[in-house]
């Protein structure tokens, strides 16, 4: 079995209900794992809610997280969709000041990354991409040196490429 | 119907016919109800009573337990008989009151998130939020509480919503759906096999067999094919205590010869277990030499602590029937001389070191209080109860069961306190029934207010506390493991235990010497109603054998040097 300790990405769904998330995120935290990132909301059918969540575990452990959280009386699915064929993206907005210096970077950095400007308000501008994780790390760092004023990260989406 | 009235209907769909509870403001509406309804309601005198009360009547009757409390800190007491129950599986049901739900948010007087607070050591819980909800909750909770692993379920009830009103439409009562698993399956071909090939095979088995009623299953598979049984503590009962192939408990307190065997076979059926630390001591050198089969219902208890190689997710009763049919199909040799080796070798393990202490003319020995008590009583019209620390081991050494739902005792929690209200839940469970709790003096303070209710009710449950003075487990490890440093484990400044007995109007007994313990535990045994025998022990006996904690199981030390 896999020891490696190492990024891992669940996908559960569960009933749409005000405590499920507690729920989840108590019986990771309750048995010492911690959750990195965290992604929910409903899916087609407004009863069930998808939640993405990734932790880093070896293949051991995550085994036992699958079935704790299989235990779950709301939790009607998990996938561990680090061993299937998947698509990871994730989405960051940054707010940035706009200044003479830095104006041709940030253009050149939205270009690569193909992100975009999502709002300018005087000499602030808020920038959206989304990417891998690796791509959104990268353009974080090309962006760290011109002067980031606040930023969030969603953290990672997924989905299997074929059902 | 208003919502209080559903409750009760909707419990007597279920088949309640008791209920542990304390009222109080918010539950007003619901206790009105049950004045009227003359359902039977045990007044505790303190909540963790009730559910330790629900839990004890749960473990000997097999039904759900079912308490009934007010909100804020009514809820909030109830946490340790939740937890208590969720660790040892059993099924209850928990209502407890709530504040309105126009305050629900507001830090109301008397108001707790109590499903907050629950929700890790519940199985499942609910707040109702709408009246319509109500009748298919408790169904939903009651079946959520005994299916697959049983366990506790709480269902938080808002004031208005037990006071608004619906149409009331009975729902039938839903069973519990095994997992199964299939008397044809390779799975079960092959362990077959691994008994057919075995040289030293050994069945753990647990309470998850007791749960499952899986007791008979149990004893046809190990007679038919001969396989010595141990049983965690949990799981004592199912197999008889008195059978030639039962090796005592294994563990931490468990018999020589049931951890050398654990030590050295080459097959484990291990069934209904989830190899708790006491039970496996050192993970990695636990039943190192054998192939490890693993029957539980919850998928979550496999490779959870041990690693097995057959894996069988079912209800212990189903895999135990099908390996028992294929036996029978097979026409399987019990007489397999390969196997007397290993007899031999467990006798040699079994006469080198018996469970065993030394009983002199001055101090009474708490062991031979236990053996007195197993002389006078043995049979399956007699509960025991304990509670948690040296009497609970030695009530697991030195009583032998023979029966399932016979020995109730907090096994995973370690829950002191337990013992005493279990005792009176199991006897109203089984008014006829001897029902005896093994106390400590620590113990026994920790919810000795329920004497109250068992005067009140006149539940005669009897009570016999090995009073050593001391919380003596915690000074055995002082003493074992800190140079007999006893820091605050002395426990003399204890009530006259004979005069709280008589203060809240039952009989108390007492004995200081050996010779007294006879007299003591006939007399009060014999009595009609509850009795409290305050067993004046010996104050610094350690229980025997011991594995100190975190070393393999067979590095056992076995007391003989500590002896004089």
């Amino acid at each position: 079995m896999e020891r490696e300790k190492k990024e891992r990405v669940l996908s559960l769904l569960v009933n749409n209900r005000p405590d499920v998330l507690a729920r989840v995120a108590g019986t990771l935290g309750g048995r010492g794992y911690n959750i990195e990132t965290l992604c929910v909301d409903a899916t087609i059918d407004p009863k069930i809610s998808k939640i993405i969540l990734t932790t880093i575990a070896d293949q051991p452990t995550l085994n036992k997280i699958e079935k704790q959280l299989m235990k779950l009386l709301d939790v009607k699915q998990v996938t561990d969709l680090t061993r299937l064929a998947s698509v990871h993206r994730e989405m960051m907005l940054v707010r940035m000041k706009l200044t003479d210096q830095n104006k041709a970077d940030i253009a050149l950095i939205i270009d690569t990354f193909d992100g975009r400007v999502v709002t300018m308000n005087g000499d602030h501008c808020v920038l959206e991409i989304s990417g891998t994780k690796e791509e959104i790390e990268r353009a974080l760092e090309n962006l760290k040196p011109l002067g980031i004023d606040d930023m969030a990260r969603t953290g990672i989406v997924a989905l299997e490429r074929t059902k | 119907m208003k919502g209080a009235q559903i409750f009760i209907k909707a419990l007597q769909q279920e088949g309640v016919d008791i209920i542990f509870g304390y009222p109080g403001g918010v539950v007003l509406d619901i206790y009105d109800e049950l004045h009227k309804e003359k359902m039977r309601h045990i007044l505790v005198r303190h909540e963790q009573g009730a559910v330790h009360a629900a839990d004890g009547y749960a473990r000997a009757s097999g039904k759900v337990g079912v308490v009934l409390v007010t909100s804020g800190p009514g809820a909030s007491n109830t946490v340790t008989g939740i937890a208590n129950a969720h660790l040892d599986s059993i099924p209850i049901v928990v209502f407890t009151g709530q504040v309105p739900t126009t305050l629900i948010g507001t830090d109301a007087f008397q108001e707790v998130d109590i499903v907050g607070i629950t929700r890790p050591c519940t199985k499942h819980n609910f707040q109702v939020r709408r009246v319509e909800e109500l009748a298919r909750t408790i169904q939903e909770a009651f079946h959520i509480a005994r299916s697959g692993r049983p366990g506790p379920v709480l269902v938080d009830l808002p004031k208005d919503v037990m006071a608004s009103v619906t149409e009331y439409k009975p729902l039938p009562r839903r069973e519990k759906e095994d997992i199964e698993v299939k008397p044809a399956s390779k799975k079960a071909f092959y362990v077959l096999d691994l008994i057919n090939e075995s040289k030293r095979p050994l069945i753990l088995s647990g309470g998850g067999v007791i749960l499952g009623r899986a007791s008979e299953e149990l004893r046809q598979l190990a007679w038919r094919t001969r396989i010595p049984v141990t049983s965690t503590l949990m799981g004592l009962g199912a197999f008889p205590g008195t059978d030639p192939l039962w090796l005592g408990m294994p563990g931490m307190h468990g018999t020589y010869y049931a951890n050398m065997a654990i030590s050295h076979c080459d097959l484990m059926i291990a069934i209904g277990v989830r190899f708790d630390d006491r039970v496996t001591g050192k993970l990695d050198t636990f039943a190192r030499k054998a192939k490890i089969v693993h029957v539980d219902v919850d998928p979550s208890s496999i490779n959870k602590n041990v690693m097995v190689d057959v894996p069988i997710v079912s209800d212990c009763k189903s895999a135990l029937q099908s390996f028992n049919q294929l036996l029978a199909e097979q026409k399987f040799n019990v007489m397999d001389e390969r196997r007397q080796e290993w007899f031999d070798q467990i006798n040699e393990w079994r006469s080198a070191a018996p469970l065993s202490y030394c009983q002199d003319s001055k101090s009474i020995k708490p062991q031979f209080v236990i053996e007195t008590l197993y002389k006078l009583t043995r049979g399956e019209n007699t509960i025991i109860t304990t509670e948690v620390g040296q009497n609970q081991m030695w009530a697991a050494q030195f009583y032998r069961y023979d029966h399932p739902n016979t020995f109730i005792s907090s096994g995973g929690l370690g829950t002191m306190g337990y013992g005493f209200p279990a005792a009176i839940g199991a006897q109203l469970a089984f008014p006829d029934k001897l029902v005896v709790d093994i106390a400590g003096d620590g113990s026994i303070q920790m919810n000795i207010q329920e004497l109250a209710t068992a005067v009140q009710y006149k539940i005669p449950v009897k009570i016999a506390i090995l009073n050593n003075g001391y919380l003596g487990m915690v000074r055995q490890w002082q003493q074992l493991f800190y140079e007999k440093r006893y820091s605050h484990t002395d426990m003399t400044y204890a009530p006259d235990f004979v005069k709280v007995a008589e203060a809240y109007g039952l009989t108390g007994l007492r004995a200081s010497r050996p010779e007294e313990v006879e007299p003591v535990l006939k007399k009060g045994l014999s009595m009609k109603g509850p009795v409290l025998m305050d067993f004046q022990v010996d104050r610094e006996e350690c229980v025997y054998p011991m594995v100190r904690p975190g070393a393999p199981i067979h590095e056992m030390t076995l007391g003989r040097e500590m002896a004089n």
